[in-house]
């Protein structure tokens, strides 16, 4: 050690180590060495940082680098004033990988009294060679949860969307339904399906051992959610006509019925009920009767409440003013071999009275006065025989012949309404016509916020208003549908019975109807109604339709709190001492 | 210059405790933040729950049904109907 010490004590390049004569070449061979180690440090470091990067750089992320979904609701589906008519709520749905699923019996009952099965049903789903298995569909989170807190093998659960209809079968046929992968299928579901739709995110995460997020890497894409559509609809005015439409199905025996209810100075439908209907939120047992949406997708022939536009069509022609006296006796028209006749035989009649009563005479022979293509043209321009394009699934054009094969007794019988086929939505948007001065609205599914659209002009302001009087006519005592009067306010309408088709005969089968519209001094409402085959005694649309037609329209105009233009001065003076004690 | 070395030494290992310190708060903030928005998620779901149960508890027909049988509530008859009409500056 001392001698080590003393060595130390030296001066450094005295250092006898230095003072050897060794070959040069073995210095050099040590730098060249250790240069060419790092050499091959630095050409595996090229290796793995550029000709390599990519692969390792995907297999660096695949082990914390997660993409992940952001899902997307579906939008809601509200009335004009915002009540909910569809919405969606997630659930979870419960699937296996069979071949992975190996449960105990035990752990099978679990599974089977939380998914509400038969544990014998469910071990057979599982026994199968499929490589993946719905247990069941749409349950909800909370019983999922109880599912993923059993952790059985092969087992998982996927989150989706499912809708909830809460008006259920009172306005099934106007919002529509969706199928389990959320694809609107019918009604409004299917007409804004685009716009309902939402467009689901991603994202790029990074998780940490523990699975949880730590850090968002690269570009979020935002969910877009569905748009939220504000149908025309008002639920209070839907819930009048739905229960007075089912409660005539009921009283006279019928099949089939419609009712529609149109805003007069806007388009907006705010009514459309069928019967029979069904509830969107348990289709299972669902037949096609059901759910066809009667008022769009059903034509029928309309019989008598076409017979105004005939009447508008000559008085706006020049034809006949709106006292011409039309001979209607003796209450039978000839034309070549077929003869036309009335339900009740009339003489003289001004062509007020052939509205008021319901003339197929008078209408036929005012109809003959005019050239087939102008009351072709005037079916067109009312929207018959043309698809309303409102978006429905199974809209039709209902059947208008081509003016040039019609033969005389054809344009004889279309004048009142027959060998011609309506929707009954087609029909209430004709009847805008003589609601407003002689224009056709368009229609709007929509709430409309905006100025009213103006439609198409078809007949002259005074023409309209000539036929509105007509109709408030028909109304009043001594017209065919006095029970489509409603106190407080001025009615006008038309009734219509028309014989069934069957097999290229009419039939003693009758679809009864009635479209009308008040107060008659500044329509506000259109309202239309078709009862199918009533067996209940009564087949006339001034029995079957017309107080369906009164009791609709006089509690929708309550609902809207439209003034009453008609004074009730015999039945005030009596009550009124009890009527203001009460206030 | 050695004390120089000795200085930038410590100058980045307090940098680098720094940097840890601020990416584990950063990641600490970003949970909160994550389970803030899922919370968000979650109450919106029960914000649509609670809409279907309202419309469910205010259907028309249900509330008819109430007002008819419960509250014996009833339609006036048109006869007790009086019309109030604006009247004055307020009347347009």
């Amino acid at each position: 050690m001392k001698g080590f010490r003393g060595t130390l004590a030296h001066r450094f390049t005295e250092s006898p180590l230095l003072q050897l004569r060794l070959p040069p070449w073995r210095s050099r061979l040590i730098a060249v060495l250790i240069l060419s180690s790092f050499g091959v440090l630095i050409g595996r470091a090229f290796y793995l940082q550029v000709l390599n990067n990519d692969f390792l750089q995907e297999k660096g992320e695949s082990r914390y680098r997660r993409d992940i979904e952001i899902s997307a609701s579906r939008g809601r589906i509200a009335d004009r004033h915002g009540d909910v008519l569809a919405i969606s709520t997630p659930m979870k749905s419960i699937w296996a990988i069979p071949s992975a699923a190996t449960l105990t019996p035990e752990q099978t009952r679990q599974l089977a009294a939380l998914l509400e099965t038969d544990p014998a049903q469910l071990a057979r789903k599982l026994d199968t060679d499929k490589t993946f298995v719905f247990l069941r569909r749409q349950i909800p989170p909370t019983v999922a949860d109880q599912v993923a807190a059993l952790k059985l093998p092969g087992i998982g659960q996927d989150k989706e969307y499912r809708r909830f209809y809460p008006t259920g079968d009172m306005t099934a046929h106007m919002v529509g339904f969706t199928g389990v992968d959320d694809k609107g299928l019918e009604g409004v579901e299917l007409a804004f399906h685009g716009q309902l739709l939402g467009q689901p995110g991603s994202r790029s995460v990074i998780k940490d051992r523990r699975g949880q997020i730590v850090e968002d890497v690269g570009s979020i894409k935002a969910p877009r959610d569905g748009k939220d559509i504000r149908l025309a609809l008002d639920s209070k005015i839907q819930y009048v006509a739905y229960s007075h439409l089912k409660q005539a199905i009921a009283e006279n025996n019928a099949k089939a019925g419609g009712v529609v209810v149109l805003d007069a100075r806007t388009g907006e439908i705010l009514a459309l009920a069928n019967w029979p209907t069904y509830n969107p939120n348990n289709r299972e047992k669902l037949s096609g009767s059901q759910l066809r949406n009667r008022a769009v997708t059903d034509t029928f022939e309309p019989g008598s409440t076409l017979k105004p536009f005939t009447i508008a069509l000559a008085l706006d022609a020049g034809k006949v003013r709106f006292d011409t006296v039309i001979n209607c006796a003796p209450g039978r028209l000839t034309i070549g071999s077929a003869t036309i006749a009335d339900a009740h035989p009339h003489g003289a009649l001004t062509v007020a009275q052939v509205i008021q009563k319901s003339s197929n005479v008078g209408a036929a022979k005012i109809a003959a006065t005019m050239p087939a293509q102008k009351m072709w043209q005037m079916f067109d321009d009312v929207g018959f025989g043309q698809i309303p394009h409102l978006g429905f699934p199974g809209e039709v054009s209902g059947r208008v012949r081509p003016w040039k094969s019609w033969r005389p007794i054809e344009q004889a019988t279309m004048s009142y309404g027959h060998g011609i086929s309506v929707s009954l939505i087609q029909l209430a948007r004709a009847y805008s016509v003589f609601a407003r001065d002689g224009d056709l609205v368009p229609l709007s599914l929509t709430r409309i916020d905006g100025p009213a659209a103006h439609g198409a002009t078809v007949f002259s302001r005074q023409t309209a208003r000539d036929v509105r009087a007509m109709l408030e006519m028909a109304v009043q005592t001594g017209g065919t549908a006095p029970k489509a009067q409603i106190p407080g306010y001025r009615v006008a309408g038309k009734t219509g019975t028309a014989h069934k088709l069957e097999g290229g005969r009419y039939a003693r089968k009758y679809v009864s109807s009635f479209v009308g519209f008040a107060p008659a001094s500044d329509p506000r409402l259109i309202v239309a109604v078709m009862i199918d085959e009533p067996s209940g005694g009564k087949h006339y649309g001034g029995d079957v339709a017309a107080p369906v037609f009164a009791s609709v329209m006089s509690n929708s105009l309550r609902t809207l709190g439209v003034a009453p233009d008609l004074p009730l001065v015999v039945a005030q003076s009596a009550k009124s001492p009890t009527v203001k004690a009460k206030l | 210059m050695l004390r120089l070395n000795i200085l930038l030494v410590l100058a980045a290992v307090l940098c680098s405790l720094g940097v840890v310190t601020s990416q584990h708060k950063a990641r600490r903030f970003f949970q909160l933040l994550e389970a803030e928005q899922e919370r968000e998620r979650q109450l919106e779901i029960e914000f649509g729950q609670l809409q279907i149960e309202l419309s469910t508890w205010a259907t028309a027909t249900r509330i008819e049904k109430v007002a008819r049988e419960k509250l014996k509530m009833r339609t006036p008859e048109a006869a007790n109907v009086l019309t109030a009409t604006p009247t004055g500056g307020a009347a347009r």
